[in-house]
């Protein structure tokens, strides 16, 4: 076990950039690989992407470990995980983490089964002890209702994955110095069985919900579908992305993709505005690490004032075109 | 064509409670239910058996006794037969335990063309066993599935619900999918279903008869240890103003607070 040294980080690409996620990933490192006194690596895979290795370096990496392959240009389970899977045995590193997204959630999972080592989900908080060079994982669970602490004590590398936007990126320094590696991987592993045939973009307003800074989520106080366009245009207005509450979505007055809560997403916006929204627990779970609350909901003792930083009692139909009005005036 | 689902027992959301010093759930005297993520998981299996002719769909869960409860209600809602995998050799299992055990289950169960579970369970949220009993079973592991498109004779189409829109994915058979909520809306039992789970035997399995090393199996198996847990209070202690009393005072606290973020 001792032969592993050093933290490796998962840096995600999407449509041929590197995806900011892997910035707030590079800060998480950048604490434990100090720690521990060893060097911050960055795995970069794709296609026609190693000119931005210095991207990672500058925003945290020592190292960076390229494959660049045409059949690494887009995501699939299979290739990324035998490519990861050979780099981890090759390289040996003590902690391997990556952003708690569709991606991370899908490779992590493949690749610890290869790498027969522990896997947390999620985490929030990352912590290093450093006598026995463990990484201590916080992670909430049933609903954010626990958070739990857990240990890798015998698998390495230590795995997790890191809930996104739980952590500011370092400021980019174009000054900092590091090595970049091209790595060669097995032809085999590089292949995969898999396609992906196409790519349907959503037609929401604004950013994907778990990369939005700011989100104006509706409920059952929006009274219907119609009443959206108001969130939209609020949203709008403050550069955000619009979510829903579970009941709005079974009403079928928002997509399934707009969910926030323990069977939608979990987010973490700057700032989320919650429209006619009651704040049952499940919905809770899903919203409260975010870091400023506003709701907006006629009944005073409504559960989501609990998490609001600002608590508007009042008719959502009422305030959000008022709000809207007084923020273009 | 087989299909298997994968489902787990959960202590219904509102009623959970931790054990401080195992940091393990305290199940006994809590009332349980078939995860709520899992009932899409078989709903589409049994739409798969109304869509191929010959489908056989078995339901597979991992627990404690009790959970023959969750695998009944797979059943009511359609599924052909279902297995428990239960012994205390399993208990306090990690994911990596969990999955290697289930996946022993599949092979025990003859193997299957297609498996299917639910994005996650709504107690430990991890999402990781799916994913990982396909990689053990060198299965195509496709995640956040939203839609099943189309099964040929060794290659399956599905949709992913990705951040910013769909993926359209083709993949070979065998195949892990594990859904998300979006894929249905799962089926109210009916009442014939209701007597069928009710009179379905449901098998319990144990370790002897999984081919798995001894040492993969529960808290031992397990390269993760939950050392601590605690209760984190969501609270904060908010402003709050009446919009009927003062409407535009309200709206000024918002945009002030808006302003203070950074979002005006």
């Amino acid at each position: 076990m001792n032969e592993y040294r050093g933290v490796w980080t998962l840096a995600e690409v999407r449509e041929g950039r590197v995806h900011p996620v892997s910035y707030e990933l590079l800060a998480w490192g950048r604490d434990l690989a100090d720690a521990l006194e060893v060097p911050l690596s960055a795995a970069l895979l794709g296609s026609d992407i190693a000119d931005q290795a210095n991207d990672l370096i500058a925003a945290g990496a020592d190292q960076v470990y390229v494959v660049d392959s045409p059949e690494l240009a887009s995501f699939l389970p299979d290739s990324y995980t035998k490519t990861l899977a050979a780099l981890v045995e090759r390289h040996k590193p003590e902690i391997f983490i990556a952003s708690a997204t569709s991606t991370g959630r899908t490779i992590m999972p493949l690749l610890y089964v290869d790498a027969e080592t522990g896997l947390t989900a999620d985490c929030t908080e990352l912590t290093i002890e450093k006598a026995e060079r463990l990484l201590l994982q916080t992670r909430p669970a049933i609903g954010g209702n626990v958070m739990a602490d857990i240990r890798t004590p015998l698998g390495r590398p230590q795995m997790c994955t890191v809930r996104p936007r739980s952590k500011r990126p370092l400021p980019m320094d174009r000054s900092r110095t590091g090595k970049v590696f091209r790595e060669n991987v097995d032809k085999r592993d590089l292949s995969s069985a898999m396609k992906l045939l196409e790519f349907l973009p959503e037609k929401n307003v604004g950013a994907p919900l778990q990369d939005a800074e700011v989100i104006v989520s509706g409920g059952k106080g929006m009274k219907n579908a119609k009443n959206f366009a108001l969130l939209e245009e609020l949203a709008r207005l403050l550069g955000g992305s619009v979510g829903a509450s579970r009941t709005a979505v079974d009403l079928n007055w928002a997509p399934y993709s707009s969910q926030v809560g323990l069977s939608g997403k979990s987010v973490t916006p700057k700032l989320y505005i919650a429209c006619g929204i009651s704040g049952a627990v499940q919905h809770l779970a899903g919203m409260s690490a975010s870091d400023t609350v506003i709701a907006i909901n006629t009944d005073p003792e409504a559960p989501i004032f609990r998490v609001a930083d600002l608590a508007i009692v009042g008719d959502v139909l009422e305030v959000v075109p008022a709000l809207i009005g007084r923020l273009k005036s | 064509m087989r299909v298997a689902v994968l489902v787990k027992q959960v202590p219904a959301t509102e009623n959970v409670k931790i054990d401080e010093t195992t940091g393990t759930m305290i199940r006994e005297g809590v009332e349980a239910e078939l995860n709520p993520l899992d009932l899409h998981a078989v709903e589409e299996a049994v739409r798969l058996k109304e869509r191929f002719e010959g489908t056989e769909v078995v339901v597979i869960s991992m627990g404690p006794l009790g959970a023959k409860k969750a695998v009944k209600a797979a059943i009511a809602m359609g599924c052909d037969r279902g297995v428990l995998l239960s012994d205390r050799k399993f208990a306090g299992s990690d994911t990596l335990a969990t999955a290697r055990t289930l996946a022993a289950g599949l092979v025990h169960e003859g193997g299957f063309d297609l498996a299917l579970s639910g994005e996650r369970a709504t107690d430990g949220e991890t999402g990781q066993v799916g994913p990982a009993v396909g990689r053990i079973l060198d299965m195509s592991a496709l995640t956040f599935v939203s839609e099943v498109e189309s099964i040929g004779a060794d290659t399956i189409v599905v949709r992913r619900a990705v951040e910013g829109g769909h993926e359209r994915v083709e993949a070979p058979l065998p195949a892990m999918l594990s859904v998300v909520k979006e894929i249905n809306v799962p089926r109210l039992c009916t009442l014939g279903g209701k007597i069928r789970a009710k009179k379905a035997e449901i098998p319990v399995v144990g370790a002897d008869e999984l081919e798995i090393p001894q040492e993969h199996l529960g808290l031992a198996g397990s390269p993760t240890k939950v050392v601590r847990v605690s209760y984190p209070q969501i609270t904060r202690k908010g402003k709050k103003l009446s919009a009927a009393d003062d409407l535009d005072f309200a709206l000024d606290a918002i945009r002030e607070l808006l302003a203070d973020r950074g979002a005006v």
